[in-house]
Formats: structure tokens, sequence, C-alpha cells
């Protein structure tokens, strides 16, 4: 392991860090141990996000700066298997709303933990999401939306899972602005999240991992 | 003698704008006819006490109530928010409808829904609306990208006017490609070489990009039209709109709708010098903004939407150093020309509070979303008007009973003392009308100092 680089990319030092993985890739380091070190790194990335002293500013430098490592990795990767992921979440802003930041940013915390993530877009039918189910088979379902239209259309669309017969086999987290109990009784979803780390922490909870 | 506007403070400046507002003209410039004596009174009524709440200087004979919802009036009347949006007639009518209905101390105007068929006309691409890529009945929504690259903030400071007109609005306005060809206006000196600077008018997208601005005139001049002739009769009603406008914190300014989200996020670690120095060029024209637009439209209080310093999205010494600053400085800009800067803490602010506190005392009003209100209220509170913070959540799905015991509750803390003015907390489309009612009726019953 490099601590070095570990600690460039927690520490948002993204020429350093790039530069560090250059380095060892022409020294013919294995690219999956840089790619654990990058791993490492997005955890203590996480961990100050929980804790609150990292925000969004760090949370899209480190995006950025995993997705350059991955890009330098990438034709040595293709030559390896795929990596066990603790489990699959499905994730969608709800039909009627286009916003997409805030579910953006819980598609990346999920997938950096660990998490096998499906992410239909915005606008997402009620169809869409049961067709998702059914072909994807999550644990989870993540439902996004931003304005009042979507406490409803949340609604219909758990609604629409239970009715294709498959809310048993799902958990079903719904996140946004205006979200709070209140709705997510009116939705009929099993949890709500004010940000990332709790959609992260409910898949955990759920899923395990 | 008479002080002349130069010369007044900016507690001067305020009053007289105020006063301004209690004496209103109709568009000849006459005194305002009022539909009848009660309504005359009403309106005036109205005016002292958000005067009253907004200067804590005195308390209001009760605590204000306002409602400020976005398709809630339209939705609510039966029309859906793409007539709002197409047809001005439908969208006033439904809008004095929703006034009649609620009677609110003040409103905001029918202005929300906007002219659907100007931002046809100019091929606006920044948000998506009924018909354009959302339903009928939903509202407008935001398509955040990135219209300013990364390397653009020397041009963007250079000259804003510059790179707003060649590459920021060709990008959002399909329709104003022709502007990309044209020259500086700076460059216009002196006789030689004068010419040369218009050549570009002689070309086809220019003059294709001009014709289409005159469409697009001529339906913003229809459009203002009935939304002015809706403001004028709701105050003949007793309903006065006291939204002069609205401008922006620089910070939002850039991450909204230039550089978006990721891309000012990004550029705290990448170029936070650059960033810093846009917000400090962007700072005197966000001022102007509204100075401008209070002065057009007599009305002192220019709304500010915050975004982008919500808890969650910043840490305190990023909010500190990259938001808080030249937030400041425009609201004291706007407080030194008599504004009343009126800005949204939209979401939660729990984390900026003992930092937002910081503003001069009767200056400003606040709409309070979900934060805390009560340590807003001792905090920012001690300072500043406080407006809203009954839920989105609650209007949609709770009862009656629940509004009306929570708004007595925020009259029996938050109104302490005054500074307090009965409202939802974020704009809204759908609510039960009779939460709205509840809300109103409960402060107009029980909000009596």
């Amino acid at each position: 392991m490099s601590e070095q680089l570990v600690n460039a990319i927690a520490d948002m030092r993204e020429e350093e860090a790039l530069k560090l993985v250059k380095e060892m890739v022409e020294g013919d380091s294995d690219p999956l141990a840089i790619l654990d070190d990058a791993r490492e790194a997005m955890d203590v990335v996480g961990k100050r996000y929980e804790e609150g002293t990292y925000f969004l500013p760090e949370l899209m430098l480190a995006g950025e700066i995993l997705n350059q490592i991955t890009d330098i990795l990438k034709p040595e990767l293709a030559k390896l298997p795929e990596v066990q992921r603790h489990g699959k979440v499905l994730i969608g802003t709800v039909e009627g709303d286009i916003h997409d930041i805030g579910k953006n940013i819980v598609t990346f915390m999920l997938d950096v933990n660990g998490f096998d993530v499906l992410d239909l877009g915005v606008d997402v039918s009620r169809q869409k999401f049961v067709e998702a189910i059914e072909d994807f088979q999550p644990q989870v379902v993540g439902l996004s939306g931003f304005l009042t239209l979507a406490f409803d259309t949340m609604k219909e669309t758990i609604d629409a899972i239970q009715a294709a017969g498959l809310r048993d086999q799902v958990k079903i987290m719904v996140g946004g602005g205006q979200m709070d109990d209140q709705v997510r009784a009116h939705t009929g979803a099993d949890a709500y999240g004010r940000d990332a780390m709790a959609a992260v922490k409910l898949a955990k909870d759920w899923i395990g991992g | 003698m008479e002080k002349t506007w130069a010369q007044m403070s900016a507690d001067e400046k305020q009053e007289a704008n105020f006063q301004k507002l209690l004496s209103p003209k109709d568009p000849e410039g006459n005194d305002l006819q009022f539909q009848s004596p009660e309504a005359e009174a009403n309106y005036k009524a109205s005016i002292t006490r958000i005067k009253d709440a907004i200067q804590i200087k005195k308390l209001p004979d009760k605590v204000p109530v306002t409602i400020l919802p976005s398709m809630f009036p339209y939705l609510n009347a039966g029309i859906t928010v793409e007539e709002a949006m197409y047809d001005y007639d439908k969208c006033t009518a439904a809008f004095k409808e929703f006034i009649l209905e609620f009677e609110p101390d003040m409103h905001i105007g029918a202005s929300v829904a906007g002219p659907g068929k100007f931002y046809e006309i100019l091929d606006y691409k920044l948000y998506s609306w009924p018909g354009h890529g959302v339903a009928p009945e939903h509202s407008y929504q935001c398509n955040e990208g990135e219209y300013m690259a990364a390397e653009e903030y020397d041009l963007l400071m250079m000259d804003p006017s510059f790179y707003f007109r060649n590459f920021y609005l060709p990008r959002v306005f399909g329709a104003l490609e022709g502007f990309k060809m044209l020259a500086p206006y700076t460059s216009i000196l002196e006789m030689y070489g004068v010419a040369f600077n218009f050549v570009p008018f002689a070309l086809p997208p220019v003059q294709g990009t001009f014709q289409t601005l005159f469409e697009a005139g001529a339906e913003a001049l229809k459009w203002a039209g009935a939304m002015g002739s809706s403001d004028g009769e709701l105050a003949t009603l007793g309903f006065p709109n006291i939204v002069g406008g609205f401008t922006k914190a620089p910070f939002d300014v850039i991450g909204d709708t230039l550089r978006g989200t990721k891309g000012i996020m990004l550029d705290i670690y990448r170029q936070p010098d650059k960033l810093l120095a846009a917000m400090e060029t962007l700072t005197p024209i966000m001022i102007g903004m509204g100075v401008g637009a209070a002065q057009q439209t007599g009305n002192p209080l220019i709304f500010m939407p915050l975004h982008k310093g919500a808890d969650g999205f910043l840490s305190d010494e990023q909010f500190k150093k990259f938001y808080w600053p030249t937030f400041r400085q425009v609201m004291m800009g706007l407080i030194e020309n008599g504004c009343i800067p009126f800005p949204a803490l939209e979401g939660h602010w729990d984390s900026r509070l003992e930092v937002i506190q910081d503003v001069p005392k009767g200056k400003t009003a606040w709409m309070v979303d979900q934060s805390d209100i009560q340590k807003a209220k001792a905090t920012l509170g001690k300072n500043a008007c406080l407006i809203g913070n009954v839920s989105s959540s609650m209007l949609n799905l709770g009862t009656p009973q629940d509004v009306r015991d929570y708004v007595r509750k925020l009259i029996d803390t938050v109104g302490q003392g005054g500074g307090y003015i009965v409202s939802n907390g974020a704009f809204f489309d759908e609510a039960k009308p009779e939460n709205i009612k509840a809300m109103v009726d409960t402060a107009k019953e029980y909000g009596a100092y």
C-alpha cells in the first residue's frame, strides 16, 4: 500500500495523486493495488464527510480524482475480474421531476462504498422502476425528488411496486429537498434520508457491507 | 430644504421607500383609487404591519401573514401550469382568485409562472417547462449544466457584459446565436475604424437574432403589462405586492447557472483565487440589479433565493470564505440604497445562523424553510425579521388542526417581540387549500400583540 497515494487523494492533493499514480503505473506497480489505495482513500473521504469535516467540494473533487485514476488504469484493469460488491441499489428521480444533483451525490457515495448502483436518471416512470426491479433485482430502491409533486409521485411509484408484487423483496428509501418523516409515511417508503451518508447508512443496515 | 436621495442615510431611504408604499400611485402617477375605503385601510394596515415587523422598532398591531407560493395559485384554480404560462388572462385571474380566497397581508405577484411563449421564441435551454420537457401540470425546472467553462473566469471578469452577451447567452438561448458575432461595444471609441464594429449587424445570423429579439420583446411587454395590471388591481382591492425584484448571492450566481454545482465545488480547490475574484467582480453588479429593480417598481423588498450556502454544501470555513463575504456585501449595498434584502434560506441553514446574524438591525427579512426556527430567532432573529417555517410537508399532508397548532406555536415563540411574519417556508406547488386557509386565519385570529 502507498500511504503517500492514500493521503494525497484523501487530503485533496489532486495533482500529486495523479502524478503518483502515473509513476506507479510506469514503475509496473500492480494496478489492483493502486485501485485498493484509491478505495482506501475514498473510505477516508467518506468518513470525513460523515464526521462533518468534508462537504460537497471534497466529494466532488474526490470523484474527479477517482475518475482520472480509473482512466489511467483502464487498459490494465480490463484484464482483471470484477470486484465483489455488497449488494444492489436501484436509484432514480421520480416522474415529473428532473432534479439530479442530490441523486448523483447519493449514487456516487453508494458506489464508492461498495454497492452496485443502477441509476435510472431523472423523470423515471413507475413502469420503468418496476421493470428495473424485475431485471436488476436490487435489495434497495432509492427514490429522489425535489418538488412537492414528488410526494404523490413517490407514493404512486411505491404503489406500483406493490401492485407488481415486488414490494416485499426491496427496501425503499426516499430523499430530496422537502422530505421528512411525514412525507416518508405518505409515500409508504421504509425510510428517508437527509443526505448521502444517510443513504449509505440505510443501505448498509439493510444489505450489510 | 428637503434632503436629496443622495444625502439621505440608509435609514432615511428605507423610511422614504415605505412612505412611498403608503401613498401608492396609479400608472399615470395619480393617487391610487381604491375600490372601497376598507380596501384602502387594509392596504395601509398591511404595509404598516410589515414595516413594523421588518424594522423591529415597535410591535406591529398583529403578526403579519403572507403566502409565498410557486404554482399553487394556478393548480388551486383548476388550471394547469402550462395554461398559467401561456394564457396571461387565465394566469392573473387565477392569482386574483387565490389572493381573494386567502387574503394575505402581502403577496409576490402572478409573475412566478412566467411567459411560456417568450421562452419558446428565444428557445430557452436553461429550463424545461410544460410542453418542453415537463408535463402540463408540472412546474418548470432548471437544466443544470456547465454553461461557463472552467477556463473562462478571466473572460468573465474582463468584461461581464461582453462575456454574457457573446458566450453565456447564446448557450442558454438557442435564438441568440447571432450574439456570438458581435464586437465588444467598448471598441467603439472614435471615428477612425468605428464602422468596422458595426459590420456584424449586416450578417444574416445577427439580423435573425435581432428579428427574434423584437418578437420576444413584444411578448415580454405583453406579459409584463398583464402582471402590472394584476398588481394594480390587487392593490386597489387592498392587497400590496411589495417585492421589487430580485438579485443573488455571487456564489449562487456562479454556482447555479454559470459553472453549475459541480463546477463551482471543484473550483474551490482548483482555482479558488479566480472564483473569489469573479465574485468580487459580480458583487456591484448584483447590488445594481436589486437597486435598479426597486427603483423601477417602487417596491423596496429585493428577493434573494439562496442555494449553495445551505447546510451540507460547504464546510463552515468554506462558507465563511466563499459564500458569506460577497453575499453580505450585496445585502449591505442594497441596504445603503434603501432596499430591504429578502433572502430565502432554502432547505436547512442551522450551521450558518451564527455567521449570518451579522446584519444591521431592522434592515432585512429572511424566509426560513426547514432551519430550526427557534435557533434562528435566537441568532439571526435578534437583528432581522423572519418569515415562514410552515413546511411544505405539513401544508400538503397535515390537517388544518396541525397547521393551526403549529402557527400558534410560531406566533407564541418566534413572534415574541415582533420581527416575524407567518408564512410557508418553501415555494410550493401542491398543498391542501384548507391548510393554507388555516395558516392565514390562525395568524389573523391569534396574532394580535
